[in-house]
């Protein structure tokens, strides 16, 4: 008997997949996008399958996440896409492992053997195909393209896997530099693939047969050749069917055959067409209420117009500036009137050197005879790159300019809000000085680029976009978080039938809300102060400035310029140089650069640079955290930087006589703190002690796939590297102790560790396999009872090593001690030091204060070099929490670390010419608790807090706007 | 506690009404009777909606905790909505302590009643230690023992719900009777005082009643649901987890609330007894304790005699479970309790669990999600799932991510 037809649907987030087939004999399968009107495409395939299938019934089943709505509204059985699958690949290719599959928007990895493990990608998506195609749209080549070139890259650059916002964060700065397209593309399949393996594997090791599906591994060579290279899989092991992108829909169709519901196309085409989907969620209220609302609203905003100029006619003095900003290039031509005479805006399309030279051109071209251009001032992402490119005269902190141009228009402004294509800036003014600053931490979602992406995703224009949004019904309530979290905001608004408008409108509130609660923090409106400026290219758009209107209660003013305020205020700048030096016509047409990557070997951090190298002779390097690799203005030797004299301290700690063994000790976390107690403990004893040593990505990277938590903090993913390191060495036994209770300094409630530092060893025993054959020593210990310690460190060291003897551990706990005491009046008395040698060279201290862990050059990143290298006497919290009582703190002060903060904190508020900025690792709960507190300690003694938030990977080009923008900030203040 | 609060005076007691958060609906309700027969005012919220979520976003730092988001917006709701005069409300929290940021609730709470202009609301933080001093709160110890009786029924009733729930053949009969003890039992909490005897009354009374539905055999998967306490429980926290598993055809499992309270009071014993401190505390604990987990088994004993229900482990099974994975003194957050839970489930024939947390929990990280590698390594056909729950949380991505583990177990028990 002839079998019947089977056809398996599988809606996705971003695309529909049909196919239908009668035993093996595929009939008929398509893979297209629905641009989120998920209905009319299903229809419009039905009607293709009806043609082929007649009015034959068929074995149907749906899948796919977005699939979930229609099934349970038409009736038609729904299988899970990862179960699908995983049922098709066991009986289609039977000697499989392994299954990995990248979606839209989901990534899944399917083990087969030993206990099948099927796994999805947690609340924290992207990474995946909609990921591809947002990098694609960045580096405005198409998706195609970026796969050809890819595949002729020579460099592949370290970018943030964790998810899709932060890799952005990472490309659009190498795009500024000017790293090679293919680079650049090569790195970012290699953090889909690193995502993949440490949010999803999961401590679980990828080998044997592994099978790669779902589109983006179908289509892109170059992902599935950084899968394979990752893995170490030979063309034997790493299967790319023919199937892939279909692997959904035949596991859907296999489902049916056994499982499904009986329709002919007919009758599925009439249950769809009359499908209700449930309404879940309220719809927020429309931006307009009419057409004349609208009109009302447009017209109050045209009064804050920047006056114009006509650049044919005028003579005289120009002014230039330029803000090169992440994803757009901004140019100002001002007269002597501060009338714009020319202006510019436009994507940087990944080359902000090519456009700006082709812009420059232009403007010498238009210049009459008696025209010539008398000042020029850069700011923005690429201020450094373009200064050095074209003489620029003056590089103005982005922050400034913005100050500048928004006294323009508000002398009087208290707050300003700028939205740009990246990145979220907001500042606060007293006494017209910025007193505040805030930008969005390595996560761009709520900015320009995010609306830019959906508006694609819809197959239209930001412009149509955000029309669509203004007259909607009924806006969609998408929440307020992460771009990623967006996604699948906008996946359930669609599944519940929601229109294009309504999620434009929608996506409008979000990227407010997202500013408001998530960047600014604030609760009471009117805590921004009566004069709110707001700018950047993102409030051109009518539906975001209303609908932060309405969240904020209150008219704001938006410059007709608002997308041009940061070359706005740098042109305003120009007008104050004495002699321009931009380059003259003669010279542009000659110039010519090119970019090449390098590795500084200056020193531990080991950056990756991009070397520019222009027609002119300069060169400039980027990537760079300090002065080094420019070979001038190296940071002041003789400056104390607190931070680097913690790492030479450890460092200086040689191991001992090897009598009883080697024990291994890993850098990080908590070790930071107790390695000179734990080093001079186990060298009395008569082991040989081996660090890790600091941490590298490297180090990183050997530990990562056994992490079994992707949301933990860096400091303790970077652990499993660490442990890996000393099973390397080859030492007896790694110790790493757990401790509920940190040491007391009788300065909080409580002296506790928190839960990750406190029992993270108890996680490395249960998910690093190798350990388990290990001697891996991890005794819960209490730090302030040494004799309990003495005994308890006894009880875990006799068992490996049975010639240890009580009276032995005893006297070793005491000569740890001994060590520990000193280090720690050695950071005290050097922190004296660098404040005393501050005040003789007149210099600012920064306190850059986190966690002992943060001095580690690959958590801290650097930032203290830089730090050092802006001007600053880099000081720990730890070296002068003791010159500062214990402050008064609205929250339970019971961690020993956070304790120090705010001691230094208050310490930092009461001493001129001493600042705090507070690092933050990503994914630390409990600073969601210090940081209010450390900034309020602060602002309360007329102090500018400052945090920066860290992670995998740090934007270094945003940590250096912050600083310059806090040392800015302070001139002005003293001004 | 922080260095500042605004005690709840004697003078409040008359005139204040006190609110209270809803973790567990029946639970809680018993125990607002408490409160209220010893002359509280008491209210419980029982709010729900978008509206709690966004008004906590609005006062609490986006990255704190989604229940200190949850439940610190349930209050500032409540206070602004009309229905109390903000003058005359007090705000009661139940706080454990420890090295987890979720003693900062308290702290988070009042910070937020700041910045919304109630910071003269007074806030009780409710522990078992008694962290702070409020001169008009304080219970007798009569009234903490009707409230470990008030925690016993909540458990029997919502486990015994739990096991009636997915084969009633009348729709809702297992939640309506469930409704209906807990109004019977309001009463006699109040009537039978502290009597043993009628303690074990109420037990069978509780347990026949429920016997009493009619049922229907029916292939139910197995699902336990173990995590942090509030996402656990809590239907707002959790978008209504449990509903959802038994509309898919599941029987959901859950461990009661007195091992929560068994497992704080454990680890106050083993601290004394590791650290050394608090002599007086000592015996209080180590009493408190035995007298808890002999409740519990009298509980058990109750539940086996007809054999019509599934009993609950005793407790000092969970302890030994503990051991087998992970040491005792990790006790921040829900601790060793987690793994303890996972593998009794395991043990009683619930292979399928979902391990409920609210996003970037820092003690998950390590006794949650930490853990199951080391579990399933050992229990190969363990179906565990880990679901994160924060603010921005669609119900299709978690819908998803629970057909996929329902799917895996229909597989399994199909092979």
């Amino acid at each position: 008997m002839e079998k019947r037809l089977a056809l398996g649907i599988d809606i996705g987030s971003t695309t529909v997949k049909f196919l239908l087939r009668r035993d093996r004999k595929i009939l008929y399968q398509c893979y297209e996008r629905h641009f989120s009107h998920v209905r009319e495409k299903v229809l419009e395939q039905l009607n293709k399958v009806e043609r082929l299938a007649g009015c034959e019934e068929m074995q149907v089943a749906i899948s796919g996440s977005a699939g979930l709505g229609i099934a349970e509204a038409v009736g038609v059985p729904f299988v899970q896409e990862v179960f699908a699958t995983a049922q098709f690949i066991k009986k289609e290719i039977p000697q499989t492992d392994c299954v990995v599959e990248l979606g839209g928007e989901d990534a899944k990895i399917i083990f087969l053997r030993g206990g099948i493990d099927e796994r999805m990608n947690g609340t924290c998506a992207g990474g995946t195909g909609a990921f591809l195609d947002q990098m694609a749209v960045l580096l405005n080549i198409s998706v195609d393209e970026m796969d050809v070139l890819s595949l002729s890259s020579t460099k592949k650059y370290p970018i943030a896997s964790r998810c899709g916002v932060f890799a952005k964060t990472d490309i659009q700065p190498l795009i500024n530099q000017g790293a090679r397209k293919e680079d650049i593309a090569a790195s970012i399949y290699q953090a889909v693939v690193n995502q993949t393996i440490a949010g999803l594997a999961q401590g679980r090791k990828i080998e044997g047969t592994v099978v790669f599906l779902g589109g983006p591994l179908y289509y892109n060579k170059g992902l599935q050749k950084a899968f394979q290279e990752t893995l170490k899989l030979d063309d034997a092991h790493a299967v790319f069917p023919d199937f892939a992108q279909y692997a959904v829909a035949l596991g859907a169709s296999q489902y049916a055959e056994s499982a499904g519901g009986a329709f002919t196309a007919a009758q599925l085409t009439e249950k769809v067409q009359h499908a209700s989907v449930h309404q879940f969620s309220t719809p927020l209220k429309p931006l307009f209420a009419s057409e004349a609302e609208y009109a009302a609203f447009a017209e109050r905003h045209s009064r804050f117009a920047a006056p114009r100029g006509d650049l044919k006619t005028y003579r005289g003095r120009v002014y230039l500036g330029i803000d090169c900003g992440s994803t757009t290039t901004k140019l100002v031509l001002l007269g002597e009137d501060k009338q714009i005479l020319y202006s510019y805006y436009a994507a940087n399309q990944g080359d902000p050197v090519a456009i700006i030279k082709e812009q420059l051109e232009l403007l010498y071209e238009q210049l009459g005879e008696d025209t010539q251009v008398a000042g020029s001032a850069v700011t923005g992402y690429g201020e450094e790159l373009i200064r050095n490119a074209f003489s620029v005269d003056q590089g103005v902190v982005e922050t400034m300019a913005h100050y500048k141009a928004a006294s323009y228009f508000k002398p009087e402004v208290d707050f300003i809000l700028d939205i740009g294509g990246q990145d979220i800036k907001c500042f606060s003014i007293k006494n017209h000085a910025i007193d505040s600053i805030m930008l969005n931490e390595a996560c761009s979602s709520g900015c320009g680029s995010f609306l830019a992406t959906f508006a694609n995703a819809m197959g239209l224009s930001v412009e149509e976009f955000a029309k669509k949004g203004l007259f909607a019904k009924a806006p969609s309530d998408l929440g307020s978080r992460c771009t990623v979290f967006m996604n699948s905001s906008v996946k359930q608004a669609q599944k519940e039938g929601a229109k294009v408008e309504d999620i434009s409108a929608g996506l409008s509130v979000s990227v407010v809300k997202n500013a408001l609660y998530k960047v600014i923090r604030v609760s009471d409106p009117d805590a921004l102060g009566d004069c709110v400026i707001v700018q950047g290219g993102t409030f051109h758009n009518d539906a975001v400035l209303r609908a932060f209107e309405m969240e904020l209660g209150k008219e704001v003013v938006r410059p007709d310029i608002a997308g041009l305020m940061g070359a706005f205020g740098a042109a305003l700048y120009a007008m104050d140089v004495k002699h321009c030096s931009l380059m003259p016509k003669e010279e542009l047409e000659h110039f010519t650069y090119h970019a090449k990557p390098v590795t500084c070997q200056g020193c531990e951090n080991h950056c990756r640079l991009t070397v520019n190298q222009f027609s002119n002779g300069k060169r400039f390097i980027a990537g760079n955290r300090c002065e080094k690799a420019l070979g001038q203005k190296k940071a002041d030797e003789d400056a104390p930087n607190l931070h680097q004299w913690k790492r030479d301290y450890f460092k200086s700690l040689t191991a001992g006589e090897n009598r009883r063994g080697r024990i291994g000790l890993p850098m990080a976390l908590g070790m930071f703190e107790f390695y000179p107690l734990w080093h001079a403990l186990f060298t009395a004893l008569g082991f040989e002690v081996v660090s890790s040593g600091m941490s590298s990505r490297r180090i990183y990277e050997k530990g990562q796939f056994t992490i079994p938590s992707d949301t933990a903090c860096y400091p303790a993913k970077i652990m499993h590297g660490h442990i890996m390191k000393l099973m390397e060495e080859g030492v007896d036994a790694i110790f790493a102790p757990c401790m509920t209770y940190n040491i007391d300094e009788k300065a909080s409630r409580n002296h506790y560790n928190c839960p990750v530092v406190a029992y993270y060893s108890e996680l490395l025993h249960g998910n690093v396999e190798e350990l388990r054959n290990y001697r891996f020593l991890y005794p819960y210990i209490d730090i302030n009872n040494r004799k309990a310690l003495a005994d308890r460190l006894y009880d875990c060291l006799q068992p490996h090593f049975p010639s240890v003897k009580k009276t032995e551990v005893r006297a070793a706990v005491k000569a740890g001690f001994a060590a520990y005491d000193s280090y720690t009046a050695a950071v005290k008395a050097q922190g004296e030091a660098a404040l005393a040698w501050a005040k003789a060279h007149d210099r600012r201290v920064l306190i850059l204060a986190g966690r002992p862990y943060h001095v580690d050059p690959e958590i801290g990143h650097g930032i203290d070099t830089l730090a050092a290298s802006l001007g600053f006497v880099v000081v720990s919290e730890d070296s002068v929490c003791h010159l500062a009582q214990v402050p008064q703190v609205h929250v339970l002060n019971q961690w020993t670390y956070h304790a120090r903060l705010y001691r230094a904190a208050a310490f930092a508020a009461s001493r001129k010419k001493v600042e705090l900025v507070q690092l933050v690792s990503f994914g630390c709960g409990v600073d969601a608790i210090t940081t209010d507190e450390t900034r309020r300690i602060l602002e309360e003694n007329g102090k500018i807090y400052t945090q920066i938030k860290i992670d995998e990977i740090t934007n270094m080009g945003a940590v250096r706007i912050r600083l310059r923008s806090l040392i800015g900030a302070l001139e002005e203040k003293h001004e | 506690m922080s260095d500042y609060y605004i005690p709840f005076t004697k003078e409040m007691k008359k005139t204040h009404t006190i609110l209270t958060p809803n973790m567990l609906p029946i639970h809680f309700r018993l125990l607002m009777k408490v409160l209220q027969e010893y002359g509280y005012h008491a209210d419980l919220l029982e709010t729900s909606g978008p509206h709690i979520r966004e008004t906590g976003l609005k006062y609490v730092h986006n990255d704190a905790c989604y229940p200190a988001i949850l439940v610190i917006g349930q209050f500032i709701d409540a206070i602004e909505s009309g229905k109390y005069d903000p003058h005359k409300v007090a705000l009661i929290y139940f706080q454990t302590g420890g090295g987890c940021r979720a003693s900062n609730y308290i702290s988070l709470l009042r910070k937020a009643l700041e910045r919304a202009g109630y910071g003269y609301v007074p806030v009780i933080s409710f522990s078992l230690l008694g962290l702070e001093k409020h001169p008009g709160f304080k219970l007798p110890l009569r009234a903490m023992q009707k409230i470990v009786y008030a925690i016993l029924y909540g458990d029997l009733i919502l486990h015994l719900k739990n096991q009636v729930d997915p084969y009633e053949i009348e729709k809702g009969s297992a939640a309506r009777l469930a409704d209906e003890l807990s109004d019977i039992l309001i009463r006699r909490l109040d009537e039978d005082g502290v009597s043993i005897r009628k303690l074990k009354d109420n037990m069978r009374y509780i347990r026949d009643a429920f016997a009493k539905i009619e049922v229907q055999p029916r292939d139910c998967i197995q699902v336990g649901i173990v995590g942090e306490i509030y996402v656990k429980f809590s239907p707002l926290g959790n978008n209504r987890l449990a509903e959802f598993l038994v509309n898919e055809g599941a029987e959901v499992t859950l461990a009661g609330l007195l091992d929560f309270f068994l497992y704080c009071t454990l680890n106050n014993v083993i601290e004394i007894n590791r650290y050394g401190s608090g002599r007086v505390k000592r015996p209080v604990m180590n009493l408190l304790y035995k007298i808890l987990c002999r409740v519990k088994r009298l509980m058990i004993s109750i539940i086996e005699e007809t054999g019509r229900f599934r009993p609950f482990a005793p407790f000092e099974n969970t302890v030994a479970n503990a051991q087998e994975i992970i040491d005792l003194h990790c006790k921040m957050g829900e601790g060793w309790l987690l793994p303890a839970e996972m593998l009794e489930l395991y043990h009683l024939g619930v292979k399928n669990i979902v391990c409920t947390q609210p996003f970037g929990c820092l003690p998950n990280h390590i006794c949650g999600k930490g853990m199951m590698k080391p579990l399933k390594d050992r229990y190969p056909d363990m179906n565990i799932v880990a679901i994160d729950y924060d603010p921005g949380v669609t119900q299709v991505n978690l819908e998803n991510r629970l057909k996929l583990m329902l799917a895996n177990s229909a597989a399994g028990r199909s092979a």
